[in-house]
């Protein structure tokens, strides 16, 4: 207690050193706690990504993933067909929805506006499977699908684009040349982690697209299937099934390569996100780099002060300071210097990182944990580098200590 | 026994290759309540004489019993107790720790003795008033005069009712008049409040006010008288 008040004193007498000194444990605790922000948060958008883009996703593109060493550009070549898409809902016990997809860039034109942009022929499921919702209007629905209607449902993006305040539904746009009336608007879904716009896509009836918009040589053609497994325990045994049933129907054998590739979505993700924690603990260490290094400041400037201040300790072990409390009192002194330090650190670092919160597209959450550890970690640097200079100065013979000069 | 007995000690220090003698089988005994001028050629071995005394060096060779105590048996720790509860000391520079107000200078002793904090400010207000310094309780060492800041040592060095007090030239730094004030004070306290005071002076006037002078030379005691 008495050892408290006395270094609370010394370091008083020195106030800008010792503010200088703390500099380091600020700097080193806030970045600390804003890297882990940053990482927070960037993991938090993508478990929110995941869960918008539909559960239990795998994905079965035609064309192999690669072709004779190159990699060709997958969906190219037309191997998937509306038929393979029927037979995996029907075939396959683990698959509980299929959604065929057939899609290409197209210019879209209203009056004298114009966009260009993705163009997707679907069947209803691609709206259940992938979770979107209609704003406004209506679906497709499977009477478009079996009519071969020239309908269409806009992204948000596209909505403003084109149409500005106007209200879209039921007027005519022209897509690559051919009139469609729009039916319906989806609700927006933002930014993909990836940073893909996903309001900017325009959806027609499948049957639309393959007939009359990507005119094709072969009927029922499909660039992609969505499949939806029925859960995530299902996800690896409906890939196994799919590729089993792809590999029949398109007559492959064992050693040939496929025709198609199956990419699961939800692995794709969870391997971002195990990526970015990655990178979180990565920028994390770089952080804690910092706070080491004001670590050995604190030592540095204590070293100083024991020596600047020999003939001090040679005066107290002379009127009855034992080496306890000569040591106590450097070691209390460091600990202050470094939890005031991080204290500060705790307070910048959390109101950068809000900032950046308010200030830019990046998303943080500060986590107790990093608040705790930080904290807990600038305690332990002062308390280990702290004490060498503390335990030097208990050593000093309390006669050489007077003589000091 | 007497307070102090100190049986040939000898005190060697090695510089270098060399090494010196500086105190020589020095034997004596000091008992209580005497007052003590040691004197001596510069480079006697003093100053190294009252170290061993003080209890702040350890002498090479030799016995010294303090009040009974074996102190040549005792650790560093033992030591520090000694020196904060038996030993009051006056140094020629002062010592006081600067940026440091007189009333905490003259508490320190007593944080180490394990006073509680308002025992020890009315304690050290106490031993100011004593040395006359009551109105200058927060001045700091720089803002005093080398008499004042001698006062506030002499007022540390009997905070803790140490029954001895050891001085080693206090007035070397100081005038004649101010001199006499500091050597008036350890008149006093030697006979109102029975301190054993041992004190070394190069000047036979400092040395006047004692009651036994011993003489060094060249590491040894050339002379003990009473008066
Ligand atoms: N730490 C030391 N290392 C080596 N030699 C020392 C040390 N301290 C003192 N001496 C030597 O011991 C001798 C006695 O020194 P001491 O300081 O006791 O003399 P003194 O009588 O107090 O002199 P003065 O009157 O000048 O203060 C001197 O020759 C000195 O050089
Ligand atoms: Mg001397």
């Amino acid at each position: 207690m008495e050892t408290l008040k006395i270094a609370i004193r010394s370091l008083k007498i020195n106030k800008m050193r010792s503010i200088l000194t703390s500099l380091g444990i600020i700097i080193g605790v806030s970045a600390v706690i804003i890297m882990l922000s940053v990482g927070e948060g960037a993991k938090g958008k993508i478990s929110k990504d995941i869960s918008s883009m539909g559960s239990n996703l795998l994905m079965v593109m035609s064309g192999a993933s690669t072709s004779g060493g190159v990699r060709m550009n997958l969906g190219s070549q037309p191997t998937l067909t509306m038929k393979d898409a029927e037979a995996i809902l029907k075939d396959c016990p683990s698959v509980l929805n299929v959604a065929p997809i057939l899609s290409g860039n197209k210019q879209i034109i209203f009056a004298n506006q114009n966009w260009s942009t993705g163009v997707y022929g679907i069947t209803p499921s691609y709206l259940t499977i992938g979770l979107w919702e209609i704003e406004d209007g209506r679906a497709i629905t499977e009477e478009d699908v079996k009519n071969t209607m020239k309908v269409a449902i806009l992204g948000s993006t596209v909505v403003t684009n084109l149409f500005g305040d106007l209200d879209p539904i039921g007027r005519k746009i022209r897509i690559g040349g051919m009139p469609f009336k729009v039916i319906g608007i989806l609700q927006s879904k933002g930014q993909s982690g990836m940073g893909q716009d996903r309001d900017d896509t325009v959806l027609i009836p499948i049957t639309t697209a393959q007939k009359k918009l990507f005119g094709s040589d072969f009927p029922g053609v499909v660039k992609f299937i969505n499949v939806q497994a029925k859960s995530e325990d299902s996800l690896y045994s409906a890939e196994d099934e799919i590729k089993a049933l792809l590999k029949d129907r398109h007559n492959i054998g064992q050693n040939k390569e496929d025709d198609f590739t199956i990419r699961n979505f939800t692995e794709m993700m969870e391997t971002v996100k195990k990526t970015v924690a990655t990178m979180t603990l990565l920028l994390g260490s770089i952080a804690s780099v910092s706070l080491l290094v004001g670590g050995i400041g604190i030592m540095n400037i204590m070293l100083v002060s024991v020596t600047e201040r020999t003939k001090e300790i040679g005066i107290r072990m002379a009127i009855g300071a034992k080496a306890m409390d000569i040591r106590l009192q450097f070691l209390i002194e460091a600990l202050l210097l470094s939890l005031a330090g991080g204290l500060v650190g705790v307070i910048l670092g959390v109101s950068v990182s809000k900032i950046i919160n308010l200030c830019s597209e990046l998303t943080t959450i500060i986590s107790p944990m990093s608040i705790f550890l930080s904290f807990g970690f600038s305690g332990l640097v002062g308390i280990g580098f702290g004490f060498y200079p503390a335990y030097k100065a208990s050593l000093l013979n309390p006669i050489d200590a007077l003589r000091y000069e | 026994m007497s307070l102090i007995e100190i049986k040939n000690i000898i005190k060697t220090y090695e510089t270098g290759e060399t090494s010196f003698r500086a105190l020589d089988e020095v034997s004596l005994s000091i008992n209580s309540g005497e007052f003590v001028a040691i004197m001596g050629a510069s480079g006697s071995g003093k100053s190294t004489f009252m170290n061993m005394l003080g209890c702040l060096d350890k002498p090479t060779e030799g016995d010294y019993f303090l009040d009974g105590t074996d102190i040549m048996s005792l650790n560093s720790d033992e030591l520090s107790k000694i020196r904060n509860l038996k030993l009051g000391f006056v140094f020629q520079g002062f010592n006081l720790i600067s940026r440091t107000s007189a009333l905490e200078n003259v508490e320190m002793p007593m944080i180490y003795k394990g006073i509680s904090l308002e025992k020890r400010i009315e304690k050290a207000k106490e031993m100011l008033k004593i040395v006359g310094l009551e109105n200058r309780e927060h001045h700091h060492p720089n803002q005093m005069s080398g008499g004042q800041q001698q006062r506030v040592a002499i007022a540390r060095a009997i905070v803790n009712d140490a029954p001895i007090i050891l001085a080693d030239e206090p007035t070397g730094n100081l005038d004649t008049k101010t001199s006499i004030e500091i050597m008036n004070f350890f008149v006093e306290l030697n006979e109102k409040k029975k301190k054993t005071i041992i004190l070394v002076t190069h000047e036979s006037e400092i040395a006047e006010y004692a009651k036994r002078i011993v003489k060094f030379r060249d590491g040894k005691i050339i002379s003990d008288e009473l008066k």
